[in-house]
């Protein structure tokens, strides 16, 4: 009750300091539906621009769906700010009337889940991995703060973390209305919570960030363990597939061939680095170099990856 | 006096939390994208030193960090004292102006370790100068500091793999690297070492967000490296040190002689390990 006030207040406090900028915003958000496309029988995603999150492009980063079944929809990542998860809705509604009963969240990052609260006058069930709700308290309150001077204050106030509330502890199935998803959690790889989404009616599978193509993946759980499953990902037989980023739809499975060689090529020049004994400062700044022409946004994501190969590999 | 400085900030973080029912929030954190002022440091340097004067770092001390923080959780930073001066580094204090636990560690070196190098990992929570405070025999202080950025993108100062971290608490792994210096003494060899141990190193800021209570803080609070009777360097550790404790550092080590680490983190849990070092290595 008082939080529904505080944040009806909120909103509306969004909406008068808005004012000028306030009517554009108004307009996108009335006719603004994200531009979907349908990529199979009842599947729809939206493709995210491949960059950082900031007020411009309101967190629209990252590859976002749902499916549509014969009572229900489920959502697959709710986006980048609860601006974006409105727009969702708003394409939803475009399509179908049926409730939304499920919003999956493929991971932790805020371009993944800052949308959560858009959902929740839908009453849905907000679905991830097991480890999802822990690495959310851990990190939830960081993101909020660390997101606010690039996303902008108005973007910020109407965004909250709001946790899962069924967690997947292997692999489970969301029933949607004569059509079944397929839910699984993976060991620790892009993060400790990734989960992936597959259509069994269309085959189509939603990766979440276990796949980058052309954005250059980013590393914040287990290389190896990345690596070690990719084997496991390679063989789900899909139609074809949403990468957490990149061309939406991909194929399937050579999505992930590029990825693999980056992460062979990381690898190899941290270890190679660790052998010799040269510090982490100075490692980070070559590892992975080799790959610079093969990637979108390379700079702002590769000494980070090396950085954390190497803390990694350190205890082989 | 080091523990209770930090306990007491936490202590009015967490208790200011509870009485405005808000969540984490430094104001200091989101909008200066900008280099700060010396805004926080003076208002935290009382609580650290006191009334004493910090001189700067008089060629006594260097620190080198990257100018942006490229993983949150793993920011590596670089000390080098300088032996040509006359006075030994008693003691360094490492500091995080923006951290909620800014005090990351406090080294104190052995009266004949010849410790010329220490590099460690830190937690960088935002825009943030990372000051290192040498302690100088006479009793002096000196500061040297370098600005780092916050990291972009969704990389956040936690546990990476926290199954992972747990599993192997307490695991330590030591690397020698071969030097070709000859020390001043002819006892001893110019020796660079690698000390690593896993351990979590958790915040204890973060808020379970049902019960809205504090998971309570699990970190290496202390931490012995000696070889044979003589004290290499001890340190007390706070939260601002990265998961999976990592400490480089450049002594004058004695052939022959064993290495031992002794580690104890706030659950009272203490981790022991031995290494005998060949002289051959050395």
């Amino acid at each position: 009750m008082i939080r529904a006030n505080r944040r009806d207040f909120l909103k509306v406090a969004a909406f008068c300091s808005l004012c000028g900028t306030g009517a554009a915003y108004a307009k996108t958000g009335a006719a603004g539906a994200l531009p979907v496309k349908q990529i199979a029988d009842g599947v729809f995603a939206f493709a995210g621009v491949p960059a950082m999150m900031n007020g411009g492009n309101r967190g629209e980063i990252c590859n976002l769906g749902f499916v549509i079944g014969e009572d229900a929809v489920a959502v697959i990542d709710s986006g980048g700010s609860v601006a974006e998860g409105r727009a969702l809705i708003d394409a939803i509604r475009a399509r179908t009337d049926r409730p939304i009963r499920y919003l999956i969240n493929t991971h932790m990052h805020p371009d993944h889940i800052f949308g959560n609260g858009a959902f929740d006058a839908e009453k849905v069930t907000i679905v991830g991995h097991r480890n999802l709700r822990r690495a959310l308290e851990s990190r939830g309150d960081y993101y909020l703060e660390s997101y606010r001077s690039s996303m902008g204050a108005e973007l910020m106030q109407d965004i909250r973390i709001v946790l899962p509330t069924r967690l997947v502890a292997a692999v489970e199935e969301l029933d949607v209305g004569k059509r079944k998803l397929t839910l699984q959690s993976w060991k620790p790889a892009h993060t400790d919570n990734d989960l992936t989404v597959f259509d069994q009616k269309t085959k189509v599978l939603f990766t979440g960030d276990l796949c980058f193509a052309e954005h250059l993946p980013t590393l914040d759980g287990s290389l190896l363990g990345w690596v070690g499953q990719l084997d496991m990902l390679r063989a789900i037989e899909a139609s074809m597939a949403v990468p957490g980023h990149g061309p939406v739809p991909s194929p399937w499975p050579d999505a992930l061939e590029r990825q693999k060689r980056y992460f062979d090529v990381l690898i190899g020049d941290v270890r190679k680095a660790i052998r010799e004994g040269v510090p982490m400062m100075e490692a980070v700044k070559t590892a992975g170099e080799s790959e610079r022409g093969n990637w979108q946004l390379f700079d702002d994501y590769n000494q980070r990856n090396a950085t954390a190969a190497y803390a990694e590999l350190e205890w082989q | 006096m080091f523990e209770k400085m930090i306990l007491q900030r936490r202590d009015i973080i967490i208790a200011a939390l509870a009485v405005a029912g808000v969540l984490v929030s430094q104001p200091s954190v989101a909008e200066d994208t900008s280099s700060p002022g010396d805004a926080t440091w003076n208002s935290l340097k009382g609580d650290v030193f006191g009334q004493r004067p910090i001189g700067n770092d008089g060629g006594i001390i260097s620190i080198e960090a990257p100018k942006r923080a490229e993983d949150a959780a793993i920011v590596p930073v670089d000390l080098r004292f300088n032996t040509a001066k006359d006075q030994r580094i008693k003691a360094v204090t490492l500091i995080v102006d923006e951290n909620p636990a800014p005090v990351a560690a406090v080294f104190k070196f052995g009266p004949d370790a010849g410790v010329t190098h220490l590099a460690t990992r830190l937690r960088v929570n935002a825009y943030s100068y990372v000051r290192a405070i040498a302690e100088t025999e006479d009793g002096k202080l000196h500061m040297t500091q370098a600005f780092v950025k916050a990291s972009g993108g969704c990389s956040a100062p936690a546990t990476k793999n926290a199954d992972e971290a747990m599993a192997n608490l307490g695991k330590m792994k030591l690397r020698v690297f071969s030097s070709k210096t000859l020390s001043s003494t002819s006892m001893t060899r110019v020796t660079d070492m690698q000390l690593m141990i896993r351990h979590p190193n958790n915040s204890g800021l973060q808020m379970d967000q049902v019960t809205r209570y504090y998971i309570p803080a699990h970190f290496i609070q202390g931490l012995t490296v000696s070889q044979g009777d003589r004290l290499i360097m001890s340190m007390e550790g706070g939260i601002s040190i990265s998961e999976d404790p990592n400490f480089r550092f450049e002594f004058d080590a004695k052939p022959g002689e064993d290495i031992k680490v002794e580690a104890a983190d706030t659950e009272g849990k203490k981790f022991e390990n031995e290494w005998p070092v060949a002289t051959s290595s050395l």
